[in-house]
């Protein structure tokens, strides 16, 4: 659940996502639309922002044990960042490649694992940052521009 | 359309959201694939899909779809039920094929929310 802390921040809260539990995955996507909807942040950028932690999400549920997610808001942009205890990434370029996944069948039969997460993660941001530790986990940031 | 008139083009029958079959809807977008609906539909839009289990109700929320059509006869799971309730999005189930379900709202006006992908991996 959020943690506010008081700064100069719009808005600043952690979430926990728990690895695989699919019946959990989209909680923490879903408050997080509805915090960004609250401090009138425009529908369009909101949806962004929504798809984003949204596919983070169904990665963390999917390959690692568990993340946190760091939501900032600041005057002109929101900031996504994810944070792993997972397997890591091997070869990022690879992952990045649309169609390229290692998903198992649990994961397709929720609509998932056709080696898009990633690059709709990219697409969807302004700015995406990716550092990834083999055995250790995967570090997503995610920075989208507000008016 | 009203989503009313969704559900009678479709002989379909209203899971969630008999309050909502006044809304208006004008675009579409059909497919089994999560992350293409996450790439390619837009807002405000139906999803056709044969998908029932709760990430088709998450997926809706993110973009926020008008509403989900279940094509194939499917059946939602009561989890998938009680979160399209609580997240307030209307859930129909017809018997058509997808390739039915579509060409028949299509025939009445419905059109897809975009035509063509510029590329296979979405935006840019």
């Amino acid at each position: 659940m959020p943690v506010e802390e008081a700064n100069s921040n719009l808005y600043s809260g952690s979430f926990h996502i728990e690895g695989g539990n699919f019946n959990t995955a989209g909680i923490v996507s879903t408050n997080i639309k509805s915090i960004l909807k609250k401090l009138g942040i425009p529908g369009d950028l909101v949806r962004k922002a929504a798809i984003v932690s949204y596919e983070a999400e169904i990665n963390v549920v999917s390959y690692a044990k568990k993340a946190v997610v760091n939501l900032m808001v600041k005057p002109g942009f929101v900031q996504i960042e994810v944070i792993d205890e997972g397997p890591g990434i091997p070869n990022i370029e690879l992952a990045m490649q649309e169609g390229w996944s290692t998903a198992d069948q649990k994961i397709r039969e929720m609509g998932f694992g056709a080696g898009m997460g990633l690059c709709n993660i990219k697409n969807y941001s302004d700015n995406f940052h990716i550092e990834t530790e083999v055995g250790k986990g995967t570090h997503l940031k995610m920075i989208i521009h507000t008016p | 359309m009203k989503l009313s008139d969704v559900r009678d083009i479709l002989d379909a029958e209203v899971i969630v959201g008999e309050e909502n079959l006044d809304m208006e809807v004008k675009t579409a977008f059909g497919a089994d694939l999560m992350s293409d609906v996450l790439a390619f539909a837009k807002s405000g839009s139906l999803l056709l899909t044969g998908l029932t289990n709760t990430q088709v109700i998450r997926t809706a929320n993110v973009l926020d779809i008008a509403a989900i059509i279940l094509v194939r006869g499917k059946k939602p799971s009561t989890e998938t039920i009680s979160l399209a309730r609580e997240l307030k999005i209307p859930i129909l189930t017809t018997k058509y094929i997808l390739f039915e379900t579509a060409g028949r709202l299509y025939m009445k006006g419905i059109v897809g929310c975009l035509q063509k992908v510029e590329n296979a991996s979405g935006r840019s």
